[in-house]
């Protein structure tokens, strides 16, 4: 920390605080950057790191506190151009660039001042000498449209044209998961860089899921959690074991480590799951009355698993969709019909849907799980997201399938309903439905049998009662390996 | 104050009730300028040529149902191939009327899967697959009837002029298939299946429907739809020609959208397809009339239709409401 204190701060953030509604997805976030340092930014999922550098970048404006600048003051009511103008370039994980423009045409865009003749040439000079500082060999050429080239070289092209500098000079990169779709030496390459670039009296956010890369690039490491730092430590002076057991929580008070009893059933009896798994990891199979939790860092493949378990039963299975608007709601339906339409075979007579029989089903399920609605045939968009929520589990529940797949089906759910979604689902297993629950909540996992955490696409380990922890569920999903 | 809010709560689900509504204006608009003792003909009129509207609307919904740029616009060819086929298998003779159906019912599915096969497999958009398929579809109809007009059979050409009174029974027919097609939309699996497809494909998927299944006996089915229809005309007209079916392209997306139907899917009111078509009907006599020349008549036709679809897409509520409901408020402002 000496060193921090003689080099001038370059972004300071003050009291920072974002909310969306009711969530607070920042709550007074403080933090120095000092100049010419890399600092890497790490947490668990929805610990509000993407918040933070979309609130840096002028995405977001900040509900409350203020982001200031060397030389500026505060840029809160800067635009994402005039900070760009300012030295301050972002690159997200959602890449940015237009498919249907050429690499150089793309990168003409964040320099809008090369213009006249020849500007095409000049942003093609400009785009590809960055390449070939950054990622020699790259092999990308200038004038290809952006649709043309695999995903990983349009990440190349989004990271190099970040570091493009014309009239003003470049002093802050905020890379975000920069080497999500980089091969290994295209990454090499990028950490190669940032040092050289941080060593230059420039700086760098680097926000990764990567530990290596987080203790190989970055000289300082801030830990958020909740929205809050919780940690910031020169990277020198921690380890990879400490970073991520900050990024849990201290409390242990779980209730699954006291309550869970050891599942009883047998493999024999359970459906094979046929997951992309470690090498250690024995064929996994779900028994008939079984909660197996599905853990991990956001898009690590959970959603795949459930689909392709979908694809691999079809009818034994049922979905129930976390993603409402995407995967669950037929928005021009009644609640009757919403419900029922899993259950169609159930209540045929001669080859036509009885509505008394229909009109019955929904109504048991309204009552059963509690969906507060004026009646089954009021729309279903008229109700709020959690009922509508509810409306989804009774679809899935009124279906005559054995298996329910869950992914992450409590999203922007109140606490209230999510009580009540988990008493639906113990009570179901009791009957001997088995569950299949994606999960990007801890809580939530505690009432699963038995956990799978997923680490880069594939299962990584499976925890079992006690071992069903945060501590557990985080190394493992940032890559920890299994202790023999 | 409740019963303002329970009448607007009613219509608000059944949008289809304005296409009859309008239709009744126009009925009253046709009987004023005709000036015509003959109501009861207008209503057998009516009713005949209504059939045809109706039917290739009815085939239009299905595949409109589907969901958002799901339309078949080979409907006039495959109508003038299936009653040349029809007419051509039947060559005159009564025995050989449930055959030549059969048949040309048999061209009408085999069409609706190459459309969906040209969809599905080459990923072409329906509109354009559909058009093209329309191209072929005319080619074969012209090299296989080679421009011979074969009468329809005595017995048929009976049938589609008989009457109850002023009902015509052709008209019977058709609205008991369209009271049957409506129990398949609204009552069965894979009538909700289509509702579900055209509503959210995703969830539909990820609620077991089996979707290319789906899509593929919905355009098949609409097609057989739409060649049974030209059987009919076909016995209407006395005899197949290769432009009998052109003018239901425009008019089998009208009477849909009319009707109180979601252009863009998932929600469809077969009922309000047929007080569209009564409307239409309506609307041409008007027309003629008023001695309106053909070309005059074609192009109030064209603008009329436009006008009516451009109205009914508020709200996806049918021309009705778009018309009435405004003036239904003025009307209350006073109070």
């Amino acid at each position: 920390m000496q060193t921090d204190k003689i080099r001038p701060v370059l972004l300071d953030l003050t009291g920072v605080d974002k909310s969306f509604g009711q969530v607070h997805a920042l709550s007074g976030v403080s933090l120095s950057l000092h100049q010419g340092l890399c600092t890497g930014l790490v947490g668990h999922n929805g610990a509000g790191k993407s918040t933070l550098i979309n609130v840096i970048a002028g995405f977001l404006p900040p509900s409350a506190g203020d982001v200031a600048f060397d030389g500026v003051g505060t840029l809160n009511l800067l635009s994402i151009d005039q900070r760009s103008a300012l030295g301050i370039r972002c690159v997200l994980q959602e890449l940015s660039l237009c498919p249907n423009l050429t690499v150089a045409e793309n990168t003409q865009l964040l320099h809008r001042h090369l213009r006249g003749r020849g500007w095409r040439r000049k942003a093609a000079d400009l785009i590809i000498a960055k390449l070939d500082d950054i990622f020699p060999g790259h092999g990308i050429a200038p004038h290809t449209e952006l649709r043309r080239l695999p995903l990983g070289a349009r990440q190349m092209v989004e990271i190099a044209r970040a570091f493009t500098q014309t009239t003003t000079e470049v002093r802050l990169v905020i890379l975000d998961e920069p080497t999500s779709s980089l091969d290994t030496q295209s990454s090499a390459q990028l950490l190669r860089y940032v040092r050289t670039f941080v060593e230059g009296g420039k700086n760098c956010l680097f926000v990764s899921h990567k530990m290596d890369e987080i203790t190989s690039v970055t000289d300082e490491v801030v830990v958020l959690k909740d929205g809050r730092v919780v940690h910031q430590i020169e990277t020198k002076d921690t380890s990879r074991a400490e970073i991520v057991s900050k990024m849990g929580s201290i409390d242990t008070d779980l209730r699954g480590a006291s309550q869970k009893k050891t599942f009883g059933g047998k493999d024999s009896d359970g459906i094979a799951l046929g997951l992309p798994a470690g090498p250690d990891i024995p064929p996994l199979s779900l028994r008939p009355g079984e909660v197996i939790g599905l853990a991990g860092l956001a898009g690590d493949g959970q959603t795949e698993a459930l689909k392709s378990v979908l694809a691999r039963y079809k009818r034994k299975c049922t979905f129930v969709a976390g993603d409402r608007a995407t995967d669950g709601v037929f928005p021009l339906w009644s609640i009757k019909h919403n419900t029922s339409i899993g259950a169609l075979h159930s209540l045929l007579s001669n080859g036509i849907i009885r509505s008394q029989s229909e009109a019955k089903l929904a109504n048991d399920w309204k009552d059963k799980i509690g969906i507060r609605a004026s009646g089954i045939d009021a729309d279903l968009t008229s109700l709020s997201g959690g009922n509508q929520q509810k409306v989804l589990f009774a679809r899935a529940l009124a279906s005559a399938s054995d298996i329910v797949l869950m992914d992450d089906p409590t999203r922007g759910v109140d606490v209230g309903t999510k009580r009540e979604i988990y008493q639906i689902i113990e009570a179901e297993a009791q009957t001997g439905r088995s569950f299949l629950w994606y999960s990007t909540e801890f809580d939530e996992l505690t009432y699963c049998d038995r956990v799978l955490v997923f680490c880069q696409g594939k299962v990584a380990v499976v925890l079992e009662g006690a071992e069903i922890n945060e501590q557990n569920v985080i190394a493992f999903s940032f890559g920890q390996k299994v202790s023999a | 104050m409740n019963t303002r809010f329970s009448i607007k709560s009613t219509v608000g689900s059944a949008p289809w009730i304005w296409s009859y509504a309008a239709a009744a204006v126009m009925a009253l608009v046709t009987i004023t300028f005709s000036r015509a003792s003959g109501g009861l003909d207008l209503l057998t009129a009516s009713m005949s040529f209504a059939t045809f509207f109706a039917l290739t609307g009815v085939a239009q919904l299905f595949v409109i149902t589907l969901g958002p740029g799901n339309i078949d616009l080979s409907i006039p060819a495959n109508i003038n191939l299936s009653a040349a086929v029809a007419m051509q298998v039947m060559g005159g003779s009564d025995t050989m009327v449930l055959i030549g159906l059969l048949a040309a019912m048999a061209v009408g599915s085999l069409v609706g899967l190459g459309n969906y096969l040209l969809i599905a497999l080459l990923k072409i958009p329906p509109i354009i697959a559909t058009l093209a398929s329309s191209f072929v579809v005319q080619s074969i109809a012209i090299a296989y009837a080679g421009g011979y007009r074969v009468q329809p059979p005595p017995g048929l050409k009976e049938f589609v002029r008989a009457k109850i009174g002023p009902v015509p029974l052709m008209a019977l027919a058709a609205i008991l298939i369209t009271m049957c097609l409506a129990v398949l939309l609204h009552k069965t699996p894979f009538g909700r299946g289509i509702t579900a497809l055209g509503q959210n494909p995703t969830a539909a998927r990820l609620a077991n429907i089996a979707v290319e299944r789906t899509r593929a006996l919905t355009y098949a089915l609409a097609a057989t739809i739409a060649a049974f229809c030209g059987v009919l005309l076909a016995a209407f007209s006395g005899g197949s020609s290769l432009e009998m079916g052109n003018e239901y392209l425009l008019s089998s997306i009208a009477v849909v959208v009319i009707g109180g139907t979601a252009i863009t899917g998932g929600r469809s009111f077969l009922s309000g397809v047929w007080g569209a078509s009564f409307f239409l009907f309506l609307l041409i006599t008007m027309l003629n009339a008023l001695g309106a020349s053909p070309g005059l008549r074609l192009m109030m036709m064209g603008i009329i239709i436009c006008l009516v679809v451009f109205l009914a897409s508020f709200r996806n509520a049918g021309i009705g409401q778009a018309v009435f409901a405004p003036l239904l408020k003025a009307s209350r402002r006073p109070r």
